[in-house]
């Protein structure tokens, strides 16, 4: 008898690994449909619609962006803000100097995913707390520093050029579908990002950092480019602000509230899956919507549920879909299959069911005291 | 002569920020807890004592004796439920649950104070009262009495720390949890005392801030969370003295970047606090403990 | 032969220690295999066995550190699988745990002081570990870092007998130390016993086990293998065991109600 005895063995059969193909097709399906309609919203609904919609886009993308950070390479920033600041300045700059302010989110986006290779080697050594509170640091010594240039409106800020005589309906009409193609992007993104190579380091981390490191997986450079990514994805956000807000001030774009947003975001929808910050932004934008009239309260539910959420439903509210109807809209994980044609009765299909349940995060197994 | 004030300024104003220091690194030396709501409470803590004041016109140093036992037990209760449970869990849901409490807090101050900012004021000719030497150093009364209630605060903590039953405990249990629970340590309750007396300290550092300057629902995380952090990560953890000497560090940087630039003020601390962490992330009194 | 061995042992009185079907999971992996045991008081009951087999994961579940997934285990009559590890300290039931693990931070003596805490009444106070290990009194301020890996076990030793507890769990002593500080920290057993104490041991040096133990118990792979006392076993049976090689006939087929040798 060995200790190995609970451990699934499949006397003689072998197995292979094969991807999730099932519900690819289908989700694709959806998903482009989901994609078109939301194309042709402009022509459909009021411009009030639209413009909620492009908030929940900013949020969708920062959100995926936190999720990325927090729920797979195990980095909790405080300080994505500084991100979407300097998104949105790198469009008011560009746009200062003459450029159409949507030609410049792409530039905003990949300037940020620059700016971010010598931040992360500042913080890139500290362990969480001390990572969390350093990049929340950065994101105010670079408001500080952008404050100082009054070219761009110092302290208190500046509408942002390029738009002038353009008919607002289509300009709403433009935002709004610059705010789709940036989240459609983020999320075709992500989903390849975690099909690949880099994805199953991340996977692994996020179920196991220790694990993952001592099996050779590149966890500092996967960590790295989670943190270009998550600055790009935060940028391309910002710029979306600057657009959408038609201003800039560094204390509205600079504000921790952006991440306190994608953090409660995505905590509630699902951390560490992908469906996760869709469905956390969706009831971000509930709450935000239903208690707009009453200020500060939508953030203090918002903080209150995304606490109780860590608490006792780690995995959010995908999560506990995903555990009752075990579905995946996104699959990125790999079934187990058993060569032998069929799995010897309940107890093997029991075997097999276990060991495809392997590629989801584990219920907490945190050593308890 | 304008750069020995500001230097002695800064001197003095490093108190208040080790003042604001000290829980922050009780909690993270014991308990490995990085609370980011550690501004936001000391704000709390402020509000309390001004609603206090404003209700039953006692003097402020009586707000003091009520208002530092109540954090304390609120801090207590606080670690036995909600960091203990997110504790059990993982750092990772410690800081989310910390950073909540804190977006929480801040936005239900502003939510039933408005964003007005809100001063503690003393009656006495302490806040503006102020001694010169010479002919040209100017130094408020208040900053020294902070000062010296800083350093009286950290012997107190030292005190206890080295000499006590619980002192020795909550050292215990910081070196090596589960020995300590091999010895008959609830390591629960080590940690409540632990954050009660960082809670405590917080209260303090909250009326001193209330008092020097102005609360408002954000002071916490704009100005008390990372200049705490920055006194903290200068000062090097591990050691209380260290907080102190990390505090006036920051508050010399930024009386220097003021001198320099009027704005650049609370940038030249950040500056220092970043060189700091890449350079020398352990601090500057460094306290190797046994592995 | 093995009648008389029980015998003996209930000399004392009812088993102070009693654990049965004992199944520890250390996440998917069987660390304990259904482990039963008894140990009476004023034993010093050795467990034995390769790297791996489970021998600390045992003791560290008796000290409360770990939940068994089955089984129980019962102190002075009592129930205490599912107390906390302090709570087991005001029991009785105190451990040294593998690799010395002192307060880096605190003095020889603050180390003391903390293991005294939570003390149950008895002789062992810090003055009587001054007395038994005379070098302490006069470097009980010094931080504990500086002191050699032997000092320090003594110290931790120390720390766990200031509690005074009934049954004093000792995790891998020999750890880390030459042999002959090994023996001279052994040497200071009787003085222990003597005090009315009970010994539960983790020893991966069989022959220093062999030595200082009044009954052993050899685990292999999470499953008990031998069992019974030093002078009762042959080298070839305990190395068999030790090992899971095939094994020499046993001595006597088992006598119906008698403790066998080789427990199925």
């Amino acid at each position: 008898m060995s200790l190995a005895t609970d451990i699934t063995t499949t006397p003689a059969a072998g197995f292979r690994v094969a991807r999730s193909r099932r519900n690819v097709a289908w989700t694709g399906a959806a998903a482009l449909i989901v994609v078109v309609v939301l194309a042709f919203f402009p022509y459909i609904v009021y411009a009030g619609t639209t413009t909620i919609l492009v908030q929940a886009f900013i949020v969708l993308t920062m959100a995926s962006m936190w999720n990325l950070l927090a729920g797979y390479a195990g980095l909790v920033s405080v300080g994505q803000q500084a991100f979407v600041g300097l998104g949105a300045y790198f469009v008011l700059i560009l746009a200062i100097n003459g450029a159409s302010p949507f030609a410049a989110l792409p530039v905003a986006a990949i300037g940020c995913g620059v700016v971010a290779l010598p931040l992360w080697w500042l913080v890139s050594r500290l362990r969480s707390g001390y990572f969390a509170i350093a990049t929340w640091v950065l994101a105010a010594t670079i408001m500080l520093i952008i404050e100082r240039f009054s070219s761009i409106g110092g302290g208190t800020g500046m509408p942002l050029p390029g738009f002038t005589g353009m008919d607002p309906t289509l300009l709403t009409a433009y935002t709004y579908w610059a705010g789709l193609a940036v989240t459609v992007l983020t999320l075709v993104v992500i989903y390849l990002l975690l099909r690949s190579r880099l994805g199953l380091v991340l996977t692994a981390i996020r179920d196991d950092e220790v694990a993952a490191r001592s099996s050779g997986a590149r966890v500092g450079l996967a960590r790295m480019l989670v943190f270009l990514v998550a600055g790009a994805g935060c940028g391309a956000a910002g710029a979306l602000l600057a657009i959408s807000q038609l201003q800039v001030q560094p204390s509205a774009v600079f504000s921790v509230q952006w991440t306190a947003e994608m953090a409660f975001a995505t905590i509630i929808g699902g951390l560490g899956t992908i469906e996760g910050p869709i469905i956390g932004t969706a009831v971000y934008m509930v709450l935000q919507q239903t208690l707009s009239s009453y200020n500060a309260w939508y953030l203090i539910i918002l903080g209150l549920v995304a606490i109780g959420v860590a608490l006792f439903a780690r995995r959010g509210l995908w999560g506990l879909v995903d555990e009752h109807l075990n579905v995946r809209l996104f699959p990125v994980g790999y079934w187990l299959r058993l060569d032998t044609d069929r799995p010897a009765g309940r107890a093997g299909r029991a075997r097999l069911a276990r060991a495809s349940k392997l590629t989801t995060p584990p219920a907490d197994q945190s050593p308890k005291q | 002569m304008a750069w020995v004030n500001a230097i002695i300024q800064g001197v003095l104003t490093g108190g208040l920020y080790a003042l604001f220091a000290c829980g922050l690194s009780l909690m993270f030396g014991v308990m490995k807890v990085v609370n980011l709501a550690h501004g936001d409470l000391a704000v709390v803590a402020g509000y309390i004592a001004i609603g206090i004041i404003t209700v039953t016109h006692v003097p402020v140093l009586w707000s003091v004796v009520i208002v530092v036992p109540v954090m304390a037990v609120l801090g207590y209760a606080l670690q036995r439920t909600l960091i203990q449970s997110a504790l059990d869990r993982s750092v990772l849901i410690t800081l989310i649950v910390t950073f909540g409490l804190s977006v929480v807090i801040e936005n239900g101050l502003l939510q039933f104070f408005t964003a007005n900012s809100r001063a503690i004021g003393t009656g006495l000719s302490l806040v503006s009262g102020s001694f010169t030497i010479g002919s040209q150093i100017q130094i408020g009364y208040l900053l020294v009495v902070i000062f010296a209630v800083a350093v009286v605060v950290l012997l107190g903590l030292q005190y206890f720390l080295s000499r006590s039953r619980y002192g020795r405990l909550i050292r215990a249990v910081a070196d090596d949890q589960e020995a300590a629970q091999l010895a008959g340590a609830d390591y629960r309750h080590v940690f409540g005392i632990a954050a009660a007396l960082a809670f405590g300290t917080v209260g303090l550092a909250g009326i001193a801030y209330g008092m020097y300057s102005q609360l408002s629902p954000t002071t916490g995380t704009d100005t008390i969370l990372l200049f705490a952090f920055a006194a903290v990560v200068i000062g090097g953890l591990g050691s209380l003295w260290g907080t102190l000497l990390g505090g006036v560090v920051l508050g010399v940087a930024q009386q220097i970047g003021a001198q320099i630039n009027i704005s650049d003020e609370v940038l030249a601390g950040y500056l220092v606090f970043l060189a700091v962490l890449v350079l020398r992330p352990q601090g500057l009194i460094y306290r190797r403990t046994q592995s | 032969m093995t009648a008389e061995a029980t015998h003996d042992r209930t000399a004392n009185g009812a088993p102070l220690l009693e654990v049965s079907g004992l199944v520890v999971h250390h996440g998917q992996l069987r660390a304990l295999d259904a482990i039963s045991l008894q140990v009476f008081p004023g034993e010093v009951y050795a467990i034995i066995g390769a790297n791996g087999a489970g021998k600390s994961t045992l003791l560290r579940t008796i000290a409360g550190l770990h939940q068994p997934t089955a089984g129980s285990i019962r102190f002075d009559g009592q129930e205490v699988t599912r107390l906390r590890p302090w709570r087991r300290v005001t029991q009785g039931i105190v451990m040294v745990p593998e690799g010395r693990r002192l307060f880096g931070s605190l003095t020889v003596e603050e180390n003391l002081l903390v293991g005294a805490s939570y003390a149950r009444p008895g002789p062992w106070t810090l003055d009587r570990v001054y007395e038994a290990f005379s070098w302490m009194r006069e470097r009980r301020n010094q931080p504990t870092a500086q002191l050699s890996g032997g000092e320090q076990q003594t110290v931790a030793i120390g720390r766990a007998l200031v509690a005074n507890p009934r049954v004093l769990l000792l995790d891998e002593l020999s750890l880390g130390l030459a042999p002959v500080v090994v023996q001279r920290i052994y040497g200071m057993l009787p003085q222990v016993l003597a005090t009315g104490l009970t010994v539960l041991l983790v020893e991966q040096d069989v022959s220093q086990a062999l030595r200082v133990a009044s009954h052993i118990h050899c685990l292999l792979e999470g499953q008990t293998t031998l069992e019974g006392r030093p002078d009762e076993v042959t080298a070839d049976q305990v190395e068999a065991a030790y090992f899971g090689l095939a094994s020499s006939p046993a001595a006597s087929p088992a006598a119906e109600g008698s403790e066998s040798l080789w427990p199925g």
